[in-house]
């Protein structure tokens, strides 16, 4: 979805009523970060909405990004968010070998998960496709992409093949390198 | 950045993760980012700890755990092709550097009264507003970013301060502009246009 340079572009300050509602939707969407919602969207801080390709807004507090809004969907937190909070999404684990393929912006494939250096959670806690998840690589601490599954866990290990993930957000991408100074 | 330190179960505050100076991902990424040399070296300087953990033998034999060899052999060869792109990027950008001047230039308003117009500033990596705003607190004068006719981005700062922008230039990015990339220029023309 952002694999070009992002151009700078306009920001604009979202007003407090708009604020409250993302804010909400954001907790009902990630029950993982409400523990620290005070912290990432403090209630008086001011936030900005800058404009991205595709009808999608980033969400900033000053310059620090927190999540994206496409236009007929959930807010997606930002990699960086991730990072600060490694544990408020599900994860799923790619082998070393799809790094470099994930980082160039190729669509997440199902075998990259299904290896020995992949991971998925176990079936009591499968997840289903149309979930956000936090993509983490073998030998890796931090998340190199985030997005929305199109495929089952338990699918993946029965199919063993298919495209699991497109459109993410990933390490190094137009949304990463953005100047948001 | 989450200082307040709230009891409560909130178990742990936001994780701080470094990033690489060189091309922003989290170092352990840096081998994936096509400038792994160099961001080696300043991974070295400024995170000596970060780099211990990521550049001991663990951690690369680590790597190498669960990839065939012919994987392996052909993320070493991706790896390579990356690198060689981004050092003949980087040489491109050098020959544009070395070849191009940051031009300062005497622009007489009227009898008595000069502005100093500054071009080219770009192409060394500079930011014409951050540039123009410093100028301005430096000489105490109106300094702002303009456009030439042409198009082009460009400061203008009141008065007749040519040689002094030039050694300040040179004090504060002489490391980026090479003195013989300076020229100041006379422009002589005598039109009330202002
Ligand atoms: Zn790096």
């Amino acid at each position: 979805m952002f694999k070009k340079d992002i151009p700078p572009s306009n920001r604009s300050k979202v007003k407090s009523s708009v604020q409250r509602g993302l804010r909400q939707r954001f907790v009902e969407a990630y029950p993982g970060f409400e523990p620290y919602i005070d912290d990432i969207l403090p209630k008086k801080a001011q936030l900005d909405a800058v404009k991205l390709p595709e009808k999608c807004t980033l969400y900033t507090i000053d310059s620090t990004p927190l999540f994206y809004q496409p236009q007929d969907g959930p807010p997606i937190p930002h990699l960086k968010l991730i990072h600060q909070y490694p544990t408020a999404l599900p994860t799923v684990q790619i082998d070393r070998g799809a790094i470099r393929f994930v980082l160039a912006g190729a669509a997440l494939m199902a075998p990259g998960l299904t290896s020995p250096g992949g991971r998925l959670p176990e079936k009591e806690n499968a997840l289903e496709a149309g979930q956000v998840v936090a993509v983490l690589a073998e030998g890796k601490e931090t998340a190199c992409l985030v997005g929305t599954l199109k495929m089952g866990t338990e699918d993946m290990k029965s199919k063993g093949k298919g495209v699991v993930m497109e459109d993410g957000h990933y390490l190094g991408d137009g949304l990463w390198r953005m100047h948001l100074d | 950045m989450a200082e307040v330190v709230q009891s409560g179960p909130v178990e742990a505050q936001a994780r701080h993760v470094v990033y690489c100076g060189v091309c922003t991902l989290p170092p352990e990424y840096c081998e994936f980012g096509g400038t792994a040399k160099k961001c080696e070296e300043w991974l070295k300087e400024k995170q000596p700890e970060l780099y211990q953990r990521l550049h001991s033998e663990e951690a690369i034999s680590a790597n190498l755990s669960t990839l065939s060899i012919s994987a392996q052999e052909r993320a070493a060869k991706d790896a390579a092709k990356k690198e060689a792109k981004a050092a003949l990027a980087e040489a491109r950008d050098a020959e544009r550097k070395a070849a191009s001047k940051v031009q300062i230039k005497r622009v007489e308003r009227n009898k008595r009264k000069h502005v100093t117009v500054i071009a080219g500033l770009e192409v060394y990596g500079l930011e014409n507003k951050k540039v123009a705003k410093e100028l301005g607190k430096k000489f105490a004068t109106g300094s702002s970013v303009t456009r030439s006719a042409a198009g082009n981005e460009e400061i203008t700062v009141q008065g007749d301060v040519s040689d002094d922008v030039q050694d300040w230039l040179l004090e504060v990015y002489g490391k980026e502009i090479p003195e013989a990339n300076i020229e100041i220029i006379e422009d002589k023309k005598k039109k009330g246009s202002s």
